[in-house]
């Protein structure tokens, strides 16, 4: 008896019909997707994005040339250079990220003790060429400034877990 | 100037103008269709997977088949060093000429065709076979071991299904008494065929999911095991030949399953006040309808395995069949139900 | 004008691929003008008024005999060269069958093909030439149709029982018997009790060995 309703199910395609009913449902339930670039998802505070250089509310920036960054960048992509500024103050002359390199394991901004170097929240900024990648000084403070609000405000959320 | 009138407005000229512009009439719509059922395969399917699928390009994702068209057309096209040159070309095109040229003997409504054969039936079922040939020569000629596999798995499938794809039309003939395709359909006035022949009816189906290479009889281009089957090494042009080729196959297929089972261009019900609907109209909804469970079946199905594949075909489908098919004829025959 | 048209186009390309057939150095070439032949000898049937016939030649030949054919010639792997050598010896063997095919050829032109000999030949207008076959098939020729159709019985029956051997320890697929377990058969649900491991193992050993 039972071999024979096994039999009947599967000559009445029943599973089949089963799972089409179960697709066909699903074709009414609400869509998970999100309109990329129309609609972006939530980012945690301390999501490792694009790298900036930051700089104190007077607009001195805050890059002491310690290489704490360089010694500790497993992937070998920072390079720095350094001398004394004409007030004596140590400054960074040369301060290069090469993004091709990089591996965003942020231990650059773990290891900076005035919080110059910090990994934002930027994600997109694809290029068309490698060379574009090659970040200087100019371009990691231009992007300090541009993302200064977001890049305080995550640093102030994150930072009773530091 | 009056030699070049005469000739122009003589009977023959006349009528291969005409012929001309019904042939552009079915062609240039199917077309259409074919380039719109991309989008309605990526959106359905999407659809059922809780995704919105392309909604970008144009209102809707409208534009859609029309970006990706241009982006395969300014593509390269590619001749491998080790093809057969002249079958590597010809193959896209047969397989597309055949998935057009079979548009000959559908109606598409009362006296709606272009060419109504008294062989209709078997016209198309000459063409869906002779499909084979494009797989087979692009798998051969590419010299490449995934698109030879695939070419042969894809051509076995192709055969055995035709067996039962066969048995099944031969149900419908002698339910229908008759070859021609109009025919066919005007035997179903009282009653469409899918309801005495139920069970024929879903294996049909089933069959013609096989005779297009679809899900879940997609193996040929196993994309795990076989890259792409059969038009891995083909590129721009020649492959939007195949991509099309496939995809009017499957309206032809859909068109086929219409005519035989679904009442081509009649109206569900015969009542007067359908029938103001044109005919042309019906059978595209039909079309589409099967087209719809074409994309479901692909949404919910898993792939078939190889042997089982050929295990349904050869050890379920055949002598289910025929056993249908004597079954049919002892039916219409012991009843006298048989037309005429 | 037009039909004389296209006979002569397929009656030409009918020859044409014929001899490249013979002619084309490579194999699945061959095999691909042999099915180009067929197909136009399918056109001069269309020409003939005999569409069935036409048909038939497509869907069998075209559809399914030469695309075996066409399997088996792809798989091989044949050198051209070596098939070269034998051709001069073979030589005379070719031309004796040659002669007997022309000789054969020749008989049947001589004789008398007109309408009234031929028995599928559609005189009226009113009955299909496919009802026309049914007729004449199933009555006049009823004996020879079954006798052809038991020697293909045969010769398929043959093919299978030479081919076909079951190895003795090679693991199988039942595939239908697969299909009809049912979840309780195959599923059952142990509550785990974690501080007693040793004892949970005896059990899911026991309820194996009984699913055995």
């Amino acid at each position: 008896m039972s071999s024979l309703v096994a039999a009947a199910r599967s000559f009445l395609l029943l599973e089949i019909i089963k799972g089409l009913g179960l697709t066909l449902k699903y074709l009414f339930k609400p869509k998970a997707t999100l309109n990329y670039p129309y609609e972006k998802g939530f980012i945690s505070p301390r999501f490792r994005g694009e790298h900036a250089l930051r700089r104190y509310p007077n607009g001195e920036e805050r890059c002491i040339a310690c290489k704490l960054c360089e010694a500790i960048c497993p992937a070998q992509a920072i390079t720095i250079e350094s001398e004394p500024r004409p007030d004596n103050s140590r400054r960074t002359t040369r301060y290069d990220i090469d993004m091709t390199k990089c591996i965003y394991c942020g231990f650059c901004q773990e290891a900076c003790p005035v919080d110059a170097i910090v990994e934002g929240p930027n994600f997109e900024f694809a290029t068309e060429t490698r060379e574009e990648l090659y970040y200087d000084k100019e371009k990691l403070l231009s992007n300090g400034d541009r993302w200064e609000t977001e890049i305080a405000r995550n640093l102030a959320a994150d930072a009773r877990y530091r | 100037m009056e030699m070049i009138t005469g000739f122009l407005t003589s009977p023959m000229i006349i009528e291969l103008i005409w012929t001309v512009a019904q042939i552009l009439a079915v062609i240039v719509p199917l077309l259409i269709a074919v380039a719109y059922l991309t989008l309605a395969e990526r959106r359905v399917i999407g659809l059922m997977q809780l995704r919105k699928g392309p909604n970008v390009v144009g209102p809707f994702g409208l534009f859609q088949p029309f970006a990706d068209a241009l982006k395969l057309l300014s593509k390269e096209t590619i001749l491998p060093s080790g093809a057969s040159k002249a079958v590597f070309v010809i193959a896209p095109m047969l397989t597309f000429v055949l998935s057009l040229v079979a548009w000959a003997v559908i109606p598409f409504g009362e006296g709606m065709v272009i060419a109504d054969v008294n062989v209709g039936i078997l016209y198309l079922f000459a063409i869906s076979s002779l499909g084979v040939y494009g797989v087979i020569m692009a798998g051969w000629a590419s010299n490449s071991k995934y698109p030879f596999l695939g070419a042969m798995r894809s051509a076995a499938q192709m055969i055995s299904y035709e067996v039962s794809l066969g048995l099944v039309i031969i149900t419908v003939i002698m339910a229908a008494g008759s070859l021609n395709l109009s025919d066919i359909v005007m035997a179903q006035k009282d009653m469409w065929f899918f309801i005495p022949l139920f069970p024929m009816f879903v294996i049909f189906f089933i069959s013609t999911l096989a005779e297009t290479n679809r899900a879940p009889f997609d193996l040929p281009e196993g994309e795990s095991e076989l890259v792409a089957g059969y038009f891995v090494e083909y590129s721009s042009m020649s492959f939007a030949l195949f991509f099309l080729g496939e995809y009017a196959n499957m309206i032809l297929m859909s068109g086929m399953t219409t005519t035989l089972f679904l009442g081509g261009w009649l109206p569900p019900f015969d009542w007067p006040i359908l029938y103001l609907i044109p005919g042309p109209i019906w059978f595209a909804l039909k079309v589409a309808l099967v087209l719809f469970v074409f994309l479901w079946v692909r949404a919910t199905t898993p792939r078939y395995r190889y042997d089982q594949l050929m295990r349904l075909g050869w050890k379920i489908f055949l002598p289910f069949t025929l056993i249908f098919v004597v079954l049919t004829g002892g039916v219409l025959l012991g009843f006298g139900l048989l037309p005429q | 004008m037009i039909a004389p048209l296209f006979f002569y186009l397929f009656a030409f390309m009918t020859v044409v691929s014929g001899l490249m057939v013979i002619l084309a150095r490579n194999p699945v070439h061959s095999v691909l003008f042999l099915i180009l032949s067929f197909f136009n000898s399918a056109g001069l049937f269309v020409l003939l008024g005999a569409e069935f016939l036409a048909m038939l030649l497509v869907v069998v030949y075209v559809g399914a005999v030469a695309v075996l054919f066409l399997f088996v010639v792809m798989m091989l792997d044949i050198n051209i060269d070596e098939m070269r050598q034998g051709f001069r010896q073979h030589l005379p063997l070719g031309l004796v069958v040659g002669l007997i095919l022309i000789v054969e050829l020749l008989m049947i032109f001589t004789q008398d093909l007109s309408t009234d000999n031929v028995l599928a030949t559609n005189l009226s207008n009113d009955i299909s030439n496919t009802a026309m076959i049914g007729q004449v098939l199933y009555t006049e020729y009823l004996l020879n149709f079954q006798v052809a159709g038991l020697i293909l019985l045969v010769a398929m029956i043959g093919a299978i029982t030479l081919t076909m051997r079951h190895r003795e320890g090679v693991k199988r697929q039942n595939i239908s018997e697969q299909n009809s377990r049912t979840r309780d058969e195959t599923v059952q649900i142990v509550s785990v009790d974690s501080h007693v491991a040793p004892k949970v193992l005896d059990d899911s050993r026991a309820a194996n060995k009984r699913l055995q």
